[in-house]
C-alpha cells in the first residue's frame, strides 16, 4: 500500500536524510521524500499497521531533523 | 513570506546593524567578548539548540552541529589569542542569510510552479431548487449535471447537455486555440469556459478526471529521480563525512608532525583554524537544493507548455535523444481523411463537389464524411432515390439528374470510361447523366507542424529520424519524401513495429537514447520498450497518459523539438550547478588547507555558491524563448 503525506522541512539535505531514515523503519518497503512539493510517499509492507509505522517514521525523522513535521494523523 | 522567514529576516537585520555599530565601539577584553556574544546569540541560538539536539541524537554530521563547532571554535581561538570575534559572528550571519534566501527562493518557485499549473478547479456548480450552489468537485457523482458559467474552469470531464460555448484549452495545451463546443460534445476538465453557460453531465469522478490526472502526474514526477539526482544524494552522503574527517586530520596531524618530526612549534591554533574553515564548507547544500529544484522547475515549465514529463529521469534521458522513431498515422499525419485535390472535368470545381456532397449527404462512410466536411455550411440540393452500391459507391437522383459517385468500376457501370494514373490516396469519380464530371482525391493529410518539427530536429543535431507504418509502401514513401524523414519502414504489423524498434535500439550509439512518438492508441508495446515513449494528443485519452513517459497534451509534432530543447536547457543548468558547486568547494577546501582561505571565503563557498546555484536553477522555469 502506498500513502502520501504532507511534510514540513527547511532544507533539501534534511529532506534527503529523512528519506534515508524513513526507508530504514520496519514496515516501510520504500519511501521517497520530495522536497519541492513537500510530500513524503511511503510504500508499506503488506499487512503493516500504517499508523504505528508512521509513528516510527516520524520518530526516526525527528531524530535526524528535530524541526521536521509529518502530517499523518 | 512565512512567519518563520519574517522572524529570521528581522534577526538578520538586527544582527547586521549590531555588527556595524560594534565596528565603531572601542572595547577590549571581556567587554568586547560580551558585546560580540550578543549578536552571535541572536543570530545563532536556534542553530546552537539544534546542534545540542544533534549531539543527543548522535548525528555528528548534522550541519547545525558543524556550524556550531566551527563558530564556537573560532570564538574560543579568538578568546585565547585575543583575536577577532567578528569572523565567527559573520560566518553565522552569512549562514543564516543563505538559509533564509534558500527558503525564500524555494518557496517562491514552489508558488510559481503551482501557479503555472493553476488548473485545479476549486468548486463545481450544482443546481438546487433553481439556484446554483457551489460544491466541492470531489463530492460530485458520475452522471450529475453541473453548470459552468462563462469564465469558470470545467471541473470534471463530461458531456455537454445544454448550451454552446467556446473553450480555452491553453492551460492544458500551452496553445490558446479556442475550441467550439455544442450539445453532445465531450469536454475535459481544466479548460476554461469562455462565452456561454454550459450544462454538463459528468462522466467521471473528479479524481479520475483529466485535470486531476495531470496534476497528479506532475506532482509525482520528481519522485522518479534522475541519475544526476541520485548521484548528488550519494555524493552528499559521503561528502560531509569526508570533509569532517579531513578537518579532524588537518587539526591534529600537521601539528604533530611539527612537534615530532620537524621539532618546530606545533602552531595548534593555526591548524585548528584551518580545520574549522573546512567545517564551514562541509555542507553540500548548494547541490542538494539546486539539482532537484532545476528538475522541478523544468518539469513545471514544460507542463505549462503542454508537455507533461512523468519523471526527472525521463527529462534527463530526453536530453540525450539521438534516434527518434515516429508512428505515421495520427502522429505525423492527421489520421483523418481529407480532400487533398479536386480535378473537375467538363464542369466547375464547385459543381463537382456540390453533386458529390449531395449524393453522399446521408452516408456515414468515412469518405462521405470527408466530402461533407469540405462543404460544411453550404446548402445542398436534395437527393432522391439514393442507392449505396457496396464496394463501388453511391447513386442518387439530384434535381432530376442521375448522379454517380464512386470508383472506376461504378463509372464503367454507368457508361463512363476513366483512366487512373498513379496517385496517392483514394480517388472518387463523379458522373452526372452519364457524363464524366471529374474526380476528387481523398487522403490522409500531413499535420501542419510535421515538416517544421523534422526540420528543427535536424537542426538540433538529431541524426536519425525513422517512420514506422502499417500503410503500404507507396503511401509511406510519399509521406516520407514530403516531410523529409531519414528512413521509412512500411507495411508493418504491430508486432513488426516492436521488432524494428528493438533492432534500432541495438544499432544506436550507447550514450544516445531512442525516442518513440506515437498516438498511444495501439502502440503501447513500442512506447514501453523505447528509452522514452512520447504519446501525443492526450487530451482525454487515459491510455496514452498511462503508456508513455512523456505526454504531449495536443497533437502538434512541433512540441517534440520543444520538449527536447527544454530537457537540454534543464540538463545544461543541472550540469553547470554540479560542476560549479563542486568546483568552488574543492578550490576552497584546498585553499583552506594551505591557509590561503579564511572563514570568510569558506562561508562564501557555502552560501554564495548556493545562492548562485539556486538562481541558476530557477532559470529552468523560463521557457519563453525556447
Amino acid at each position: 500500500m502506498k500513502k502520501t503525506y504532507k511534510i514540513e522541512v527547511d532544507c533539501a539535505n534534511c529532506a534527503n536524510k529523512m528519506e534515508i531514515a524513513a526507508k530504514k523503519v520496519d514496515g516501510v518497503k520504500d519511501a521517497t521524500v520530495n522536497f519541492m512539493t513537500l510530500k513524503m510517499k511511503v510504500e508499506f509492507e503488506d499487512g503493516a499497521d500504517t499508523e504505528s509505522v508512521m509513528d516510527n517514521v516520524f520518530k526516526a525523522c525527528r531524530k535526524i531533523e528535530p524541526d521536521c513535521e509529518i502530517y499523518y494523523k | 513570506m512565512t512567519k518563520k522567514q519574517k522572524n529570521n529576516l528581522i534577526r538578520i537585520i538586527i544582527t547586521s546593524v549590531f555588527m556595524i555599530l560594534l565596528l565603531f565601539i572601542p572595547a577590549a577584553g571581556i567587554v568586547r567578548f560580551v558585546l560580540y556574544l550578543i549578536p552571535y546569540i541572536i543570530i545563532g541560538y536556534d542553530i546552537l539548540i539544534k546542534a545540542v539536539k544533534g549531539i543527543i541524537n548522535f548525528q555528528p554530521f548534522d550541519e547545525c552541529f558543524l556550524m556550531s563547532i566551527a563558530t564556537v571554535g573560532a570564538i574560543t581561538i579568538a578568546v585565547i589569542t585575543d583575536g577577532d570575534y567578528l569572523e565567527a559572528v559573520a560566518v553565522m550571519l552569512f549562514y543564516q542569510i543563505g538559509e533564509w534566501f534558500q527558503s525564500y527562493a524555494v518557496g517562491k518557485s514552489r508558488k510559481n510552479i503551482s501557479e503555472l499549473m493553476d488548473i485545479r478547479p476549486d468548486y463545481a456548480n450544482i443546481e438546487e431548487n433553481g439556484e446554483l450552489v457551489r460544491v466541492d468537485p470531489d463530492d460530485i457523482e458520475v452522471g450529475s449535471i453541473i453548470t459552468v458559467l462563462p469564465g469558470e474552469k470545467i471541473p470534471i470531464d463530461g458531456i455537454v447537455v445544454e448550451g454552446t460555448s467556446v473553450l480555452d484549452t491553453a492551460a492544458l495545451t500551452g496553445e490558446s486555440i479556442p475550441r467550439n463546443v455544442n450539445k453532445g460534445d465531450e469536454i475535459i476538465s481544466g479548460c476554461i469556459n469562455k462565452s456561454g453557460m454550459l450544462k454538463i453531465e459528468t462522466t467521471k469522478e473528479f479524481e479520475d478526471s483529466t485535470v486531476s490526472k495531470i496534476l497528479d502526474l506532475v506532482e509525482n514526477a520528481s519522485s522518479k529521480k534522475s541519475r544526476s539526482e541520485n548521484y548528488i544524494s550519494k555524493f552528499a552522503s559521503v561528502y560531509t563525512p569526508i570533509v569532517v574527517f579531513s578537518a579532524l586530520a588537518l587539526a591534529v596531524i600537521p601539528p604533530l608532525i611539527n612537534i615530532i618530526i620537524l621539532s618546530e612549534p606545533a602552531s595548534w591554533f593555526n591548524w585548528i583554524y584551518r580545520a574549522l574553515t573546512f567545517l564551514v564548507i562541509s555542507c553540500p547544500c548548494a547541490l542538494v537544493i539546486s539539482i532537484p529544484l532545476s528538475f522541478f522547475a523544468g518539469i513545471g515549465g514544460a507542463s505549462h507548455e503542454g508537455v507533461l514529463i512523468k519523471g526527472s529521469n525521463y527529462l534527463e534521458r530526453l536530453s540525450k535523444a539521438g534516434v527518434i522513431v515516429f508512428d505515421k498515422t495520427g502522429t505525423l499525419t492527421k489520421g483523418v481523411f481529407e480532400i487533398t485535390e479536386i480535378i473537375p472535368q467538363n464542369t466547375s470545381e464547385y459543381e463537382l463537389i456540390k453533386y458529390a456532397a449531395a449524393a453522399e449527404q446521408y452516408s456515414n462512410h468515412p469518405i462521405a464524411q470527408s466530402i461533407k466536411k469540405y462543404v460544411e455550411n453550404t446548402d445542398l440540393p436534395i437527393a432522391e432515390n439514393i442507392q449505396e452500391v457496396a464496394g463501388l459507391g453511391i447513386m442518387a437522383n439530384i434535381s432530376g439528374r442521375q448522379v454517380c459517385v464512386g470508383n472506376k468500376k461504378l463509372m464503367k457501370n454507368s457508361g463512363v470510361e476513366v483512366q487512373e494514373n498513379e496517385t496517392i490516396g483514394t480517388i472518387i469519380h463523379v458522373s452526372v447523366d452519364g457524363k464524366y464530371y471529374g474526380k476528387i482525391i481523398i487522403s490522409d493529410t500531413i499535420k501542419e507542424g510535421t515538416r517544421i518539427a523534422l526540420n528543427e530536429l535536424k537542426k538540433m543535431g538529431i541524426k536519425q529520424t525513422v517512420m514506422l507504418t502499417g500503410d503500404n509502401k507507396k503511401i509511406a514513401d510519399h509521406v516520407a519524401s514530403e516531410i523529409g524523414i531519414s528512413s521509412v519502414y512500411s507495411e508493418l504489423l504491430p508486432s513488426d513495429k516492436v521488432t524494428k524498434t528493438e533492432v534500432l535500439l541495438q544499432s544506436k550509439q550507447k550514450e544516445e537514447t531512442l525516442v518513440f512518438v506515437g498516438d498511444g492508441v495501439n502502440d503501447a508495446p513500442v512506447l514501453s520498450i523505447a528509452d522514452i515513449g512520447i504519446s501525443m494528443g492526450a487530451m482525454g485519452s487515459d491510455a496514452a497518459i498511462e503508456a508513455s513517459d512523456i505526454v504531449l497534451m495536443d497533437d502538434d509534432p512541433g512540441k517534440i523539438p520543444k520538449a527536447i530543447k527544454i530537457s537540454k536547457k534543464c540538463m545544461r543548468i543541472v550540469n553547470q550547478n554540479i560542476w560549479f558547486s563542486i568546483g568552488v568547494k574543492m578550490v576552497c577546501l584546498i585553499l583552506g588547507a594551505v591557509g590561503l582561505a579564511n572563514m570568510w571565503i569558506a562561508v562564501f563557498a557555502d552560501v554564495g555558491v548556493m545562492v548562485i546555484a539556486v538562481l541558476n536553477a530557477i532559470r529552468c522555469l523560463s521557457l519563453k524563448k525556447i
